[in-house]
């Protein structure tokens, strides 16, 4: 597979005079594969908007490469551009222009045929709200503006930033429906979202970003399965065997955290050894199920954003890669 | 050129735009409509009639003297002192002439396209440098503003392109309205003279005098918006075009205009922009240093300095490219987020 976006090393410094600088990009890498739904994951303040305005040119990076489907940018954006459609960031568009006027001047800029502009006010629901002023939409109408304004290209690489931003529940799973479909007809999307759950049922790979650094990236199955860390959850026929059980696995070096009516282990690679230790002892498994997390637990983890009761998080609180003595530290072979 | 072509659109379909033209040209149509019932055509009739007004004027007044000689002689005869109220030997002297009224003063106004014309030049100038700046800062500061022009960029990655293209777009309309508009101001004007005033002596000089004011008049527009044009994209909002404009405004007109008073700077006014102004519309401007006077010496005729055209061309040249360097400088270097 070869890759449509690929950024290595990036980095983006603001300074202000008063507060110093900071760091919102810090040596960031990203790869996406073509075709692929890719997740854009992180934080608040943890550097996506800053990754894909960059990306896009609208500001200048202070070091690091950068590739658009095979170009390098900043410098061979113009020849791209074409091919990549974008949201940045709830984008703002002028208020007194209907939205078939701001797309058929954004056609007329990108010279795309105007005919498409009915297209993507039909695939993104606008059709008979069309012709009234941007003003009058509500917050998911000019989602759904922005989108149709990155569609209009016919994209070769998507580049959506938070788009399921204020649509309602039916129009979430439109988006879901609708970035499927786009992805089957071969065009990349990178999603940049909060929803978890979301991302979870649309992408096929995520990257997760705090403070500037990436700290997971991968498949979304392949970065859920490092993080279930062999978490399996046993259920015995009879209770009352429970301690025996626990006590027989202990001894083969399997971590276990008891419950009133079953126990978890964790550290386990093979589910069918348990079956195996536990029978040798007499004792007769009724569940043995590997735990599932979800992509939030996992990203929660990883960014160490969870919330702990009776504290505050700050937003720039979470993960930072690299540096000794955090949380995330030393994430082994999938963290950057 | 579509995006030339999308911008002239963008300009066309903004309302600020549309109603920002019709407001000038009612205002410049309310001009010349005004305009026109002040004026009168001076005929051989209207010419006697104001003859015999003034005539009549010249008898009333030859009748009035009369009386008051005769009241006076009786007054005088009486014994009394007539001396304070009617002068001396009874205001005999001052019998009325009949050149001191003269029909002139009875005609009513007649406006004189030769002589006249230039200063409605520089009117129409001044209502349209006013629509450039107007439109010219809203076009682009509005689209900063709104985040417009973030959207564009990420569909033409060239800023520079983008910026240099809305600049060419908005020019070419000001340009397209000026001419327009301006021709039918000189045709208004000129027929305004034919049917109500004078067309004497328009010579093939005055108009090439008159086109020449037109061209100064255009050069200024096009100054006016690319200027507004800029400070509205530096600042990325109309508003901060306007207040530059009133900020500079206040600045020269007031700050160095006092300053210079105070420090008894000869030719003070050389350093305030309206001085430039004027010697733009009126080819010069002459500025007095009354202080090299010595009026002890009776009469004086004080030093003199010249502000030509040529002068103004290059300050407000200069003040516009500057600005106009520093958008495209700005543009080419900083975040847009
Ligand atoms: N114009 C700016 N000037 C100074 N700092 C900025 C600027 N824009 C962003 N930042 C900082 O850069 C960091 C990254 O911001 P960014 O907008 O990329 O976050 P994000 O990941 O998109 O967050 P969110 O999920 O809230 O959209 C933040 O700490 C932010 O405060
Ligand atoms: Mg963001």
């Amino acid at each position: 597979m070869s890759a449509v976006l690929e950024i290595e090393g990036l980095r983006k410094t603001y300074k202000s005079r008063r507060r110093g600088t900071r760091n919102a990009l810090d040596g960031f890498d990203m790869r996406v594969e073509a075709g692929q739904v890719h997740g854009f994951l992180g934080p608040n303040g943890s550097g996506k908007t800053t990754t894909l305005r960059t990306l896009l040119g609208l500001i200048r990076p202070d070091g690091g490469r950068m590739a658009m489907l095979g170009h390098e940018v900043p410098h061979a954006l113009p020849a791209v551009a074409g091919q990549v459609g974008a949201i940045v960031e709830s984008p703002q568009f002028f208020p007194q222009f209907s939205a078939r006027d701001t797309l058929a001047l954004l056609a007329g800029a990108g010279e795309v045929p105007p005919r498409r502009v009915d297209e993507v006010l039909e695939l993104v629901g606008l059709r008979d709200r069309a012709g009234e002023r941007v003003k009058t939409y509500s917050l998911g109408m000019k989602q759904r503006l922005a989108v149709a304004s990155a569609l209009l290209k016919n994209p070769k690489l998507l580049i959506l930033d938070e788009p399921a931003n204020g649509l309602d529940p039916g129009g979430i799973r439109e988006m879901r429906t609708l970035v499927r479909d786009l992805a089957a007809a071969e065009m990349t999307v990178l999603l940049s979202s909060h929803i978890l759950g979301e991302i979870q049922l649309i992408c096929d790979s995520v990257t997760i970003i705090s403070l500037g650094r990436r700290v997971a990236f991968g498949p979304v199955d392949q970065v859920l399965a490092q993080h279930s860390q062999g978490a399996v959850r046993v259920r015995l026929e009879a209770v009352t065997d429970l301690p025996a059980a626990a006590e027989a696995l202990i001894r083969a070096g399997v971590r276990v955290t008891g419950h009133p009516d079953h126990l978890m282990l964790s550290g386990v690679d093979k589910p069918a050894i348990v079956s195996r230790l536990l029978a040798e002892q007499g004792l007769y498994v009724s569940e043995l199920a590997p735990v599932v997390v979800d992509l939030e637990s996992v990203f929660l983890e990883l960014t160490a954003t969870a919330p702990v009761p009776g504290q505050h998080r700050q937003v720039d609180q979470s993960t930072k890669v690299g540096e000794p003595g955090q949380p995330g530290a030393t994430t082994g072979g999938w963290g950057a | 050129m579509s995006l030339y072509v999308t911008e002239l659109r963008r300009l066309f379909k903004r309302r600020l735009t549309r109603l920002l033209l019709v407001l000038l040209i009612l205002g410049l149509g309310g001009i010349a409509v005004v305009f026109s019932f002040s004026s009168h055509k001076l005929s051989p009739a209207v010419i006697a009639e104001a003859q015999a007004e003034a005539d009549v004027q010249y008898q009333r007044a030859l009748g009035d003297w009369r009386q008051a000689v005769t009241e006076c002689d009786a007054a005088k005869a009486r014994g009394e002192n007539t001396e304070q109220r009617y002068g001396p030997d009874c205001g005999r002297e001052w019998q009325p002439q009949p050149e001191m009224f003269d029909p002139k003063w009875n005609l009513p106004y007649q406006f004189d396209f030769r002589n006249e014309f230039g200063i409605f030049v520089a009117v129409f100038a001044g209502a349209t440098a006013l629509f450039a700046f107007l439109v010219g800062a809203s076009f682009v500061g509005a689209e900063w503003s709104t985040g417009g022009m973030m959207n564009l960029l990420l569909w033409r990655p060239k800023r520079l392109t983008v910026l240099a293209t809305k600049l060419a777009a908005l020019l070419t309309t000001l340009l397209g309205v000026s001419l327009a508009l301006g021709a039918l101001w000189t045709v208004a004007f000129w027929l305004i003279a034919k049917n109500r005033g004078t067309t004497a002596k328009v010579t093939a000089g005055v108009w090439q005098s008159s086109a020449l004011d037109g061209v100064r008049a255009l050069g200024l527009i096009l100054a006016v918006g690319a200027a507004a044009f800029a400070l509205a994209s530096l600042g990325r909002h109309t508003a901060m075009a306007l207040g530059a404009a009133v900020g500079l405004g206040v600045i020269s007109e007031i700050a160095i205009r006092i300053g210079v008073a105070m420090a008894g700077v000869r030719f003070g006014d050389r350093w305030v922009l309206s001085t430039y102004a004027l010697a733009w519309f009126q080819k010069q401007w002459t500025l007095l240093d009354h202080r090299s006077c010595d009026f002890s010496q009776g009469q004086c005729s004080p030093k003199e300095l010249i502000i030509t055209w040529q002068d103004s061309a290059l300050v407000f040249g200069v003040g516009t490219a500057l600005v106009l360097v520093a958008a495209f400088w700005m543009m080419r270097r900083r975040d847009i987020t």
